[in-house]
């Protein structure tokens, strides 16, 4: 009965979202029900007890919680790395459910962009080409792949380090690269997992200088985890996680960082 | 195709990243290659040194020599008395059908002196057909004739290596040396033949007609015998049923009992040469699979980086995998790493093989012989090996879960 209505609900979603809005306020991402239960032989985890949510177009979100409340469990469906025991999950009305390894690589590839705490860059190997890394996979000519990179790395205010390599670049720099990264398919989203927690506060605010600025200029829908409070409140909205279930949504007026980091 | 590409470019990269680590795995395919080259090599040319030797031996060849003596008991060796006459080689020559040439000999050794100059060499007392069944040539002058044989002149066709030890830089023919004191006329000079395998210096023989030799230089012990009669079958199909025919003529013209033995011995050299080229053909197939086992082992290696390689990289993958590699750009990356490897590996193995080689035959003195269907085989084979051992590796690469690849420490 309950899963019916759902359906029904979800179809009319679909339909709103077929008819063209002049509006922001757009649905990019709607969460309904969803759990995660993880199996480690006879013990089970419930990872996500039931999370509901509808993330607009051009929000910056930032998800909180502390360990093991289930926000990375989220953030790992969210970015189709990871699937939902239960529940639906759609991102611009396509849903993950069901598509297989490579399907979902290429919806990775083209729909979302990743920045992580550890950078995640290839090492060895130089700012530019980590920067056209998707676009490899995407079947992007070199020429524009090239051109395109280089674009995204000004935008993050790297011009003129494009071939400096991951272990010649300080930490802020390297997360640039990785949000450049991440721009450069140009994505619905952003996912941020804890982007500043290996950067001192200085370059931090640094750093969320650049995400507001692509949130307010370019539009992009930015998803962020942080555990740090002040770095959350350069989000428009927060919300907070706790044992698998949301239990805080705000909306917030977010902190400027003021021209950190980049021409803005 | 830009797939391909761009996982060809990935891999190269990391290869070229890696070089210390990517030139030890390449290490054992170019020790396998190297060595499956140099085996092939050597082998191959050994096989073409013998089939070299049967062509100059003369083709579908028979030799009948006269048998042992018997004295007191004591048997001697083959060909220490002549019971073979010259009237046995005719009867081979008429009765017999698949007879092509038959040419009796005698042999002895002898000085030749031209002037200031002597030498000692073989002389062999034959008909002129010899020439022809020996697979020798004349490179100036002319053989001896039948009329010559016939009329016992004293002529004679000088080896190579006589000319050039007795006339050094005059041309031999029309020339007159002494053979023990005799003296002949130089009509030919042969056609270089070179050593047989045993080291024999095959140019160190003069040929004079069988009866001049009779009457002139060994024919006194003997008169009217020879000690061997060479003979040769149209085609090597004749050549078993010719053999069995001469024995049976030979023994109804020597008058042997069927409880006696044979006088004569009958010598198939075509067979002798078969059989040492089949050893040879042996040889190489054990050289170069011995060779194969060194490339498996090498193949082995590979897998065995690969497998450390993904292992190291699994962070490397992850990150690919989120930013949307497809299990297929991960497998394509990985196996095309270890094919570049074990080509690259290939080719500088059969360079190294092939110097290797010349270097080992210039010591040796080894015939060698480099083929190209053995080389591109050689390649082949590491390429497959690249395939083979790099599948597993970069299989487990792609198939690896994306967060957990991520988080891997």
């Amino acid at each position: 009965m309950d899963r019916a209505g759902k359906a029904v609900d979800t179809m009319a979603e679909a339909k709103a979202r077929m008819e063209p809005s002049g509006t922001a306020n757009h649905t990019v991402i709607q969460v309904q029900d969803l759990t995660k239960v993880y199996r480690f032989g006879e013990v089970e985890v419930h990872a996500l007890r039931g999370v509901s949510l509808k993330i607009q177009r051009g929000e910056f979100l930032a998800i909180m919680g502390p360990s093991g409340s289930g926000k990375s469990t989220f953030m790992n469906i969210l970015g189709f790395l990871d699937q939902p025991t239960q529940g639906e999950y759609l991102l611009e009305g396509m849903s993950g459910a069901r598509l297989s390894r490579d399907e979902l690589a290429e919806i990775r590839n083209q729909k979302i962009g990743f920045v992580f705490q550890g950078f995640n860059l290839l090492p060895r190997t130089s700012a530019l080409e980590n920067v056209e890394l998707p676009m490899v996979y995407a079947r992007t000519s070199r020429i524009q792949r090239k051109d395109r990179a280089q674009k995204a790395l000004s935008e993050v205010g790297l011009a003129g380090r494009e071939h400096h390599h991951p272990s010649r670049l300080s930490g802020g720099e390297q997360q640039r690269v990785a949000i450049a990264r991440a721009l450069v398919n140009q994505p619905s989203i952003i996912l941020a997992d804890e982007p500043t927690g290996n950067l001192d506060s200085k370059t931090s605010v640094e750093i969320m200088g650049i995400f507001q600025r692509l949130n307010r200029d370019l539009g992009i829908t930015i998803i962020m985890i942080t555990h740090e409070p002040d770095i959350a409140f350069y989000a428009k909205r927060n919300i907070h996680f706790r044992d698998g279930r949301v239990v805080d949504d705000h909306e917030n007026s977010p902190l400027l960082a003021g021209a950190g980091g980049g021409p803005s | 195709m830009t797939r391909l590409m761009a996982s060809f470019r990935i891999a190269l990269r990391a290869l070229v990243v890696n070089k210390m680590r990517s030139t030890l795995t390449m290490l054992g395919i170019i020790i396998g290659v190297g060595a499956v080259v140099a085996m092939i090599a050597v082998g191959s040319g050994a096989k073409q040194r013998i089939e070299e030797q049967i062509a100059s031996m003369g083709s579908n060849l028979l030799m009948v020599e006269s048998g042992s003596a018997t004295s007191g008991g004591f048997r001697m060796g083959a060909g220490t008395t002549a019971t073979l006459t010259v009237g046995d080689a005719k009867a081979i020559e008429t009765e017999i059908p698949g007879v092509k040439y038959v040419a009796p000999s005698i042999r002895g050794v002898a000085q030749l002196v031209y002037g200031n100059q002597n030498w000692s060499t073989g002389v062999l007392g034959t008909s002129p057909e010899m020439i022809e069944i020996r697979g020798w040539a004349v490179s100036s002058g002319r053989p001896f004739t039948e009329q010559e044989l016939d009329g016992a002149v004293k002529v004679c066709v000088l080896g190579k290596t006589v000319a050039n030890n007795l006339f050094a830089g005059i041309d031999p023919v029309g020339q007159v040396v002494r053979i023990q004191k005799i003296p002949f006329t130089v009509t030919g000079v042969l056609m270089p033949k070179g050593q047989t395998t045993w080291g024999q210096d095959q140019d160190d023989i003069v040929f004079v007609p069988l009866t001049t030799a009779q009457r002139q230089l060994f024919g006194q012990a003997f008169p009217g015998m020879v000690r061997n009669i060479a003979v040769q079958a149209w085609g090597p199909d004749e050549v078993k049923q010719v053999e069995t025919q001469i024995i049976e003529l030979l023994r109804q013209r020597h008058r042997i009992q069927p409880n006696q033995d044979d006088d004569f011995s009958v010598r198939n050299l075509t067979e002798m040469m078969s059989s040492r080229e089949e050893s040879a053909n042996v040889m190489s197939i054990l050289l170069g699979s011995i060779a194969s086992i060194s490339l498996i082992v090498g193949g082995i290696g590979i897998m065995n980086i690969m497998l450390v390689s993904v292992t190291e990289r699994t962070r490397e993958i992850g990150i690919r995998m989120a930013v949307g590699a497809k299990s297929r750009d991960i497998l394509f990356q990985f196996l095309i790493e270890s094919l570049i490897l074990s080509l690259a590996g290939g080719i500088l193995g059969i360079g190294i093989g092939m110097i290797g080689t010349i270097i080992l035959s210039s010591f040796t003195q080894w015939p060698i012989l480099f083929s190209p269907q053995a080389i591109f085989l050689a390649f082949f084979f590491a390429g497959s090996v690249g395939v083979f051992f790099g599948f597993y590796p970069a299989r487990k690469a792609s198939l690896l879960n994306p967060i957990d690849a991520l988080h891997y420490e």
